[in-house]
């Protein structure tokens, strides 16, 4: 949808479109480290207020009583093409925003599930909503230093993943590191595709 | 109120408050844009390159008219602009209404995923990073 192309100047090109991944974890587990590895500039922060409609100018009471609740996303960007951007969304932290994680996944290309091996719960609650929403995703074991090392498939035990979820190891600093994780994703989510076609009789 | 703006302005807005109530304020109050739904990554490019002469807006309008002249996403004027997004997309519903703004909607299909061109084109672009 556009709006206002009729004032638009003649002959320029049409704006890109933009489609975005999204970057989920625990807290401290490298999402922005990831998110400012591969984007072309410094990661940004956008802010979303809580209780929408329930701060009218007739409404202090939710000042007040402090009710309202700001929520942060890093977010970067990559230029893919001149018609094509890529947003990377690290998702906010505290897990009982769903309602700002459901407007992050809709469309998504899929996410990142970043993964601390001393703290593995703490990316539990990403993987139930993805699963649930059936949101294409990977999990990226991040590998801080003093980690203790586990293997991959252990990893995937513990987790509890189905044997097609990708688990792949990651250093979230390194640009290379981030677009084997990202291109990773990419593929699981096409191959998760095709396999849905198929099952749907297309 | 007539008192000098600084403690006017104490007596109302605590340090928790400050971030909600002022954004509300350079809305007029208002909690939705009159047109649009503006997704996070809805892309926004400004019509023209000067609208100091446009009545009725505010300098938060001007300024992302003056951001447009890049391509920007919502999430990214918000960021830019340190607003929250729901004041932005109220102020992109304004601009949008006087076509002082194009926006491109991300791309999607009914079922709510991009085409697999969009996948193989990303993965290639990344690859060339």
């Amino acid at each position: 949808m556009d709006y206002g192309r009729s004032e638009r100047p003649a002959g320029a090109a049409p704006l890109p479109t933009a489609i975005k991944i999204l970057i989920a974890g625990g807290f401290g587990v490298g999402k922005t480290t990831l998110v400012g590895a591969v984007s072309e500039t410094r990661p940004l922060r956008t802010e979303e207020v809580l209780t929408e409609t329930g701060i009218g100018i007739d409404d202090l009471s939710g000042v007040e009583e402090k009710s309202t609740t700001t929520v942060a996303m890093d977010f970067g960007r990559i230029t893919i093409s001149d018609d094509l951007v890529l947003y990377l969304f690290g998702t906010p932290g505290q897990d009982r925003f769903w309602f700002v994680w459901d407007e992050l996944a809709l469309g998504a290309l899929g996410a990142v599930v970043l993964a601390d091996t001393r703290r593995l719960a703490d990316c539990f609650p990403s993987i139930d909503y993805f699963e649930g929403r059936g949101t294409p995703f990977v999990v990226a074991v991040n590998c801080f230093e003093g980690a203790r090392t586990f293997r991959l498939d252990e990893v995937q035990a513990a987790l509890d993943l189905d044997l097609g979820v990708p688990v792949v190891l990651c250093d979230a600093r390194e640009r290379d590191s981030a677009k084997e994780v990202l291109i990773t994703l990419l593929e699981h989510a096409m191959k998760l595709r095709e396999a849905r076609r198929r099952a749907a009789g297309d | 109120m007539t008192g000098r703006g600084e403690s006017a302005e104490q007596e109302w807005v605590d340090d928790h408050a400050g971030p909600v109530v002022r954004p509300y304020a350079v809305t007029g109050g208002r909690a939705r844009p009159v047109t649009g739904t503006f997704d996070l990554i809805s892309l926004v490019s400004a019509t023209r390159t000067d609208v100091g002469s446009e009545s009725g807006l505010g300098p938060e309008h001007v300024a992302i008219v003056g951001l447009c002249q890049r391509i920007q996403s919502v999430a990214e004027i918000a960021a830019h602009l340190n607003l929250p997004v729901g004041t932005v997309r109220v102020l992109l519903g304004d601009l949008a209404a006087r076509s002082l703004v194009q926006v491109r909607e991300p791309r999607a299909t009914p079922a709510g995923l991009p085409d697999e061109h969009v996948f193989e084109a990303v993965i290639n672009g990344l690859r060339a990073l």
